[in-house]
């Protein structure tokens, strides 16, 4: 019974967060000089009339906290305007871009986790020598690098083995779906690869000092008093509750990732959403920055709330 | 094995307690390599920032080699897109880098250790309160609503500070408001109450001074992030475009074709420059802490504020 108050709870704060963040996205992009029409009503002869025809046919003649309403059963529509620069509705835009970020992410994402895994547990293991401290301060250089910068220079490297813009090759004619496949891998590995950098040195942190904090406690002390291997014991007793703080991290990381993308893309022309914000910065092109705001705030919500789940399940100590 | 295990609890034991206040400082760059390093890296680029008008051996605002010109022995490090020297360029971009990381750091540690030491000092109605702002601000991706606010108030310097204190604070006030709640039970706290001291009073004079390394360590993390966040800021064209920062370079190192032209040069030092910065910090940030509370768990928290947890023991076979 506890523990469904303790998901009630987290998913309660979860919608509650997502509710302030749309309500910021709306203040803030109303402290704005001027409306969306004070530029339309812009044109040889324009009469005040017209100008007040505009805003009743935009609803900013309404009291703000009816727009406000407006605005909240639009987004529930799907209806989240249409972006200045291509005159698409901005859902539609978003969706395409969202489809092409996921994949890329994705495989940077899993090559990190399974390298930072493995470099942070053989760290730990072999804490205090050589290979852990070159091991650690590589590292914390990853961790350090600024994003963008390690793109350019993963571009310097490699940009004449392997594609470097975009994602396919426009004068590939009628390809057959496995050409296609070919293609817009051999365009992925760049900017996978650079996602996979930069995450690679925050997680082998992580996985180090959740193991090294289990490797201090009494049962592996036991275990070893037992004279079991230390590949049993770092295996079986100190990596399987090292996995609970990892896990949870990881998962709330997740939620950072889209949003780390943006630089990522914007180098590497990757037509996902970090692109389409990169771009609606360059064009001022609110509708857009609003919606891919509103995107990469839900999922760092919702992989918060999967943390929350996942800690749930794995440690259903912390309804106590 | 024993000894190992002995040895670590010697070490663990020994560590010093700040006794004396302001010197605990110099107490702990003393005991570790890694606070010498760091600080030593801190110190070297803020001197450079300092003097950089009378270091930089040429104008950054006039040609002085051809365009993107290699490194040589009259520029070592080579030449941007006008034909500007690097180092020069990237000795007055860690003055404005650093500023700026410097400034929206103690913007952020205004915020958050005052709403820290409030919502911790005075607990009840206000403690919930203001927690629940940082929880949400906590979970609120930081670097989109930084782009949406840059976007929207302008690309002036000041703007850029500001933007990046106010969303740096979350962190720090939770650290803060744990440390205030449990200093706040402290029998000298409430000796001072009983002998009719001031709110006022009882934070200025015992708890600041209390959480005044725990701040500080925060302060050391949070100038790495700031430096960071500005650097992706200037990347997306919201930087000040008047001003010269590390972050610029590597923009204007992508958008005038410095890449395609093969200039390496451009680019490469720029960003080991933030790195080094950041690097630096991690380590001093790391020693105060470490040596402050060697049990202080902040990993859960979040991972923009996480960091290692101390060792348990060193040498090889201390598992």
């Amino acid at each position: 019974m506890r523990g469904a108050d303790y998901v009630i709870k987290r998913a309660a704060f979860a919608i509650a967060t997502i509710f302030v963040a749309v309500t910021l996205n709306f203040i803030l992009f109303r402290l704005l000089p001027g409306t969306a029409v004070t530029n339309l009503s812009r044109v040889p002869h324009a009469t005040p009339a017209l100008r007040h025809a505009l805003e009743v046919e935009f609803g900013l003649d309404k009291p703000k906290w009816q727009q406000y309403v407006i605005y909240l059963q639009n987004l529930f529509r799907g209806n989240w305007g249409i972006s200045f620069a291509n005159q698409q509705p901005v859902w539609s835009n978003l969706k395409t871009d969202l489809a092409n970020t996921i994949p890329m992410v994705l495989l940077g994402t899993v090559v990190s986790i399974i390298v930072g895994m493995a470099t942070g547990i053989i760290s730990a293991w072999r804490r205090g020598t050589k290979l852990d401290q070159v091991s650690t301060n590589i590292a914390i250089a990853f961790y350090a690098f600024p994003t963008q910068w390690l793109a350019l220079v993963i571009l310097i490297l490699f940009a004449s083995y392997l594609p470097s813009h975009g994602m396919s090759n426009d004068f590939l004619i009628n390809p057959t779906p496995w050409e296609h496949f070919k293609d817009v891998m051999s365009h992925m590995i760049l900017p996978s690869l650079t996602i996979a950098l930069t995450l690679y040195g925050e997680y082998t942190l992580i996985v180090r000092s959740a193991m090294l904090e289990t490797l201090g406690e009494d049962y592996v002390l036991t275990a070893r008093a037992k004279g079991l291997p230390q590949r049993t014991i770092v295996r079986r007793y100190a990596l399987r509750n090292a996995m609970l703080p990892t896990t949870t991290l990881i998962a709330l990381s997740l939620g950072y990732i889209v949003a780390g993308a943006i630089l990522v893309e914007a180098v590497f022309s990757w037509p996902g959403i970090g692109l389409a914000v990169y771009d609606a910065i360059e064009a001022r092109d609110y509708p857009m920055l609003q919606g891919a705001f509103l995107i990469l705030t839900v999922s760092v919500v919702f992989f918060n709330f999967v943390a929350d789940l996942l800690y749930f399940r794995l440690d259903p100590r912390i309804t106590e | 094995m024993s000894q190992a295990i002995q040895a670590v609890e010697t070490e663990n034991l020994s560590l010093p307690p700040p006794k004396k206040r302001g010197n605990w400082f110099w107490e702990i760059i003393k005991g570790s390599t890694q606070a010498k390093i760091g600080l030593g890296v801190i110190l070297f680029f803020t001197i450079l920032g300092i003097f950089a008008p009378w270091i930089e051996p040429y104008s950054v605002h006039q040609q002085s080699g051809a365009v993107f010109c290699a490194p040589s022995a009259k520029h070592w490090l080579g030449c941007d897109d006008g034909g500007i020297d690097m180092v020069s360029l990237l000795i007055q971009g860690g003055r404005i880098s650093l500023v700026v990381g410097f400034c929206a750091t103690f913007v952020a540690m205004v915020l958050g250790g005052g709403i820290g030491i409030i919502a911790g000092y005075f607990g009840g109605g206000t403690d919930i309160t203001l927690m629940r702002i940082t929880d949400y601000f906590l979970v609120i991706p930081d670097v989109p609503l930084m782009i949406v606010l840059a976007t929207l108030f302008g690309a002036r310097l000041s703007i850029i500070i500001l933007v990046i204190g106010i969303l740096l604070w979350t962190g720090t006030a939770r650290i803060i408001r744990a440390e205030v709640k449990s200093l706040r039970e402290r029998v000298y706290v409430k000796r001072a109450t009983s002998l009719g001291s001031s709110n006022r009073r009882i934070i200025f004079r015992h708890i600041l001074p209390q959480v005044g390394p725990l701040l500080i360590a925060n302060t050391v993390l949070t100038v790495a992030i700031a430096i960071f966040d500005e650097t992706a800021l200037s990347f997306l064209g919201l930087g000040d475009p008047t001003a010269i920062t590390w972050g610029k370079i590597i923009e204007f190192g992508f958008l005038r074709t410095a890449v395609s032209a093969g200039a390496w040069w451009a680019i490469v030092p720029a960003g080991i420059c933030v790195a080094l910065v950041i690097m630096g910090c991690y380590w001093l940030g790391q020693a105060i802490e470490d040596a402050l509370n060697p049990r202080l768990k902040v990993a859960h928290l979040s991972p923009r504020t996480f960091r290692l947890r101390p060792l348990v023991g060193r040498g090889s076979d201390a598992i």
